[in-house]
């Protein structure tokens, strides 16, 4: 086998190229044979170690999909879609929660956007390599992994109680953009990052300045890429609860929002609440599986348009 | 050395000790030379004698890496160009450059050549036409792609790439343009088809080119300029450098014997 003659190999190596040639050696094909048999059962047993892994998780989520969807039969309808909230767990719909939601979204889209992608394009194009700089991208990549609920203590400090917006709709819509904030900004990042720089260098050299570059041609390219992120990152806005809670978003509410300060209530809080409920009456569990199943339709009809955007948009060089 | 005797009345660029670092290396060390106007001056010599990072100066697009340094002067029309007359954006709309790899953007063929002019400031439409058609066909491109100028430039081949940069680039009206290999990624025919483009730019143009080929050089160029580890070892008149070189490097060098 190779290991007992490697060493002689080495030797004659040194002397001269056609030596080495006739040192060649040869493997035994009888005992090679039997370590490849020995290796293919190996491989073959690797492959069922990472199948039961894999559908470990798959089995979960089925198992969850299964019960939410059955509690939700005979109540997810669409008078649940367009009714009010309510005691009685027959008379509830939930057009008030989706419209809470989408009044977050209003807030949550323009606001992370426009900070995250200046801040993106600032500590990629323009921040010089500096000490300060990487101090500035090891934070936000710190602030992405942050625990929910801490930001909801910041929310309810800054927004609620220092700027007196109490739990209103833009109260809660800028807790949760500082949430995402930081994924969009790291998600932004790569996006810019991944742009060619012989795309930047031929604007460069036609005399464009740094704002022409990044406006003309870094961001159009980065486009798929910030939009892919930020649907992510709105997905994972829309369902967080643990900020709102610390918020104070009062437990029911009758009336629909129709103002960013007004009071509300969101989906995933929403869930939460008629959960705790169950204690009391057992049927908001079927109202807290229907609106399971509502947020879990928006979050997957989200990420398909993330991943459309990301597989039809993305240039390829 | 330098052939002083052949001084030139009005050189387009005058560089005046030249060096240049990159953090504590030194990339280039005192280069003096002169390019004269509506001429194709060749840069040749090994890889990492300096020659990439010589063109490159001559726009500024060096200052682009955070670490480098420069010394000594570059006289471009009898103004240095480091001075405050004169802004890099419009040193650079008026010496342009074409690299090493075609680097279209990927946007429409048409949006590539105008992309110039309308950062420039130019809204016009019929204009930018009248600009975009003008380019290509300098370009020797206009025939083969003047029935899609709406499709994306990465459809186009290597070759049409790089005529569609030189396109791009002579958009913006340069009297100065800046090749840096040009051809090296490129088949023979695009290749020939690129240096023929030369010949004929050169007409109007002032034409820089740095070469891994000396043939290359040989085939185009009138001036060919010889550098070696950062120094700039001969420069004169090309059919003189390929027949008779002064320095014995530069004989080396051209006739294979290392490089």
């Amino acid at each position: 086998m190779f290991t007992q003659r490697q060493p002689s190999i080495r030797k004659k190596a040194s002397i001269g190229k056609l030596d080495l040639i006739e040192a060649a050696p040869k493997l035994n094909i009888e005992i090679n044979r039997n370590r490849i048999a020995r290796r293919l059962i190996l491989n073959n047993s690797m492959r069922i170690v990472f199948l039961i892994a894999t559908s470990l998780g798959i089995v979960i989520l089925a198992i969850l999909l299964y019960r939410i969807i059955t509690d939700s039969i005979g109540w997810l309808n669409l008078d649940f879609l367009r009714g009010n909230l309510s005691i009685f767990p027959e008379r509830a719909g939930i057009k008030g929660v989706i419209i809470g939601s989408v009044w977050l979204m209003l807030i949550v889209i323009p606001v992370t956007l426009v900070l995250g992608v200046s801040t993106a394009i600032y500590l990629e194009e323009y921040a010089a390599e500096s000490r300060f700089q990487t101090l500035i991208k090891v934070n936000i990549s710190n602030l992405a992994s942050v625990p929910s609920v801490i930001f909801g203590l910041l929310g309810l400090a800054v927004f609620g109680r220092m700027l007196n917006l109490g739990s209103s709709i833009l109260s809660g819509g800028l807790t949760l953009s500082l949430l995402v904030l930081p994924i969009i900004v790291v998600a932004s990042q790569e996006a810019i990052k991944a742009v060619p720089g012989f795309l930047r260098e031929a604007s460069y050299a036609m005399g464009a300045d740094k704002w022409m570059t990044v406006r003309k041609v870094v961001l159009p390219v980065a486009l798929p890429g910030i939009l892919t992120g930020s649907i992510l990152a709105m997905s994972r806005a829309i369902g967080e609860t643990a900020p709102l809670v610390v918020l104070g978003i009062p437990t029911l509410i009758l009336r629909i929002p129709n103002s960013v300060m007004d009071d509300f209530t969101a989906l995933p809080i929403q869930i939460y609440y008629w959960t705790l409920d169950t204690v009391l009456t057992r049927e908001y569990a079927n109202l807290a599986a229907a609106t399971i199943v509502v947020l879990l339709a928006i979050l997957f009809g989200m990420n398909a348009i993330a991943i459309i955007i990301r597989n039809k948009f993305e240039t390829k060089f | 050395m330098i052939n002083e005797e052949k001084v030139l009345s009005k050189p387009i660029f005058s560089v005046n000790d030249l060096s240049l670092w990159y953090g504590e290396e030194q990339a280039l060390k005192k280069i003096n030379l002169s390019i004269a106007n509506n001429q194709v001056t060749a840069i040749i010599g090994p890889s990492g004698c300096g020659k990439s990072t010589f063109i490159k100066t001559l726009n500024r697009m060096v200052e682009n890496i955070p670490i480098v340094k420069v010394d000594g002067d570059i006289l471009y029309h009898q103004k240095s160009v480091f001075s405050n007359e004169m802004s890099v954006e419009e040193l650079r709309t008026r010496v342009g450059m074409v690299f090493q790899k075609p680097n279209p953007f990927p946007k429409s063929i048409y949006e590539n050549v105008v992309y110039g002019p309308k950062i420039h400031g130019i809204k016009d439409k019929y204009l930018l036409m009248e600009i975009a058609e003008n380019s290509l066909k300098r370009a020797a491109l206009w025939d083969e792609v003047k029935d899609r100028l709406k499709k994306n430039a990465l459809s186009l081949s290597g070759g049409q790439q790089q005529r569609l940069c030189i396109a791009r680039a002579l958009a913006v009206s340069p009297d100065v343009l800046l090749m840096d290999e040009p051809t090296s990624a490129l088949d023979p025919i695009a290749t020939g088809r690129i240096e023929d483009l030369i010949l004929d730019l050169k007409q109007e143009y002032t034409i820089v080119i740095v070469t891994h080929s000396m043939q290359q050089a040989a085939r185009i160029s009138d001036k060919t300029a010889f550098f070696l580890m950062g120094e700039l070892i001969e420069y004169d008149d090309t059919q003189k450098i390929f027949s008779n070189p002064t320095n014995k490097k530069t004989e080396d060098y051209i006739t294979g014997r290392f490089g």
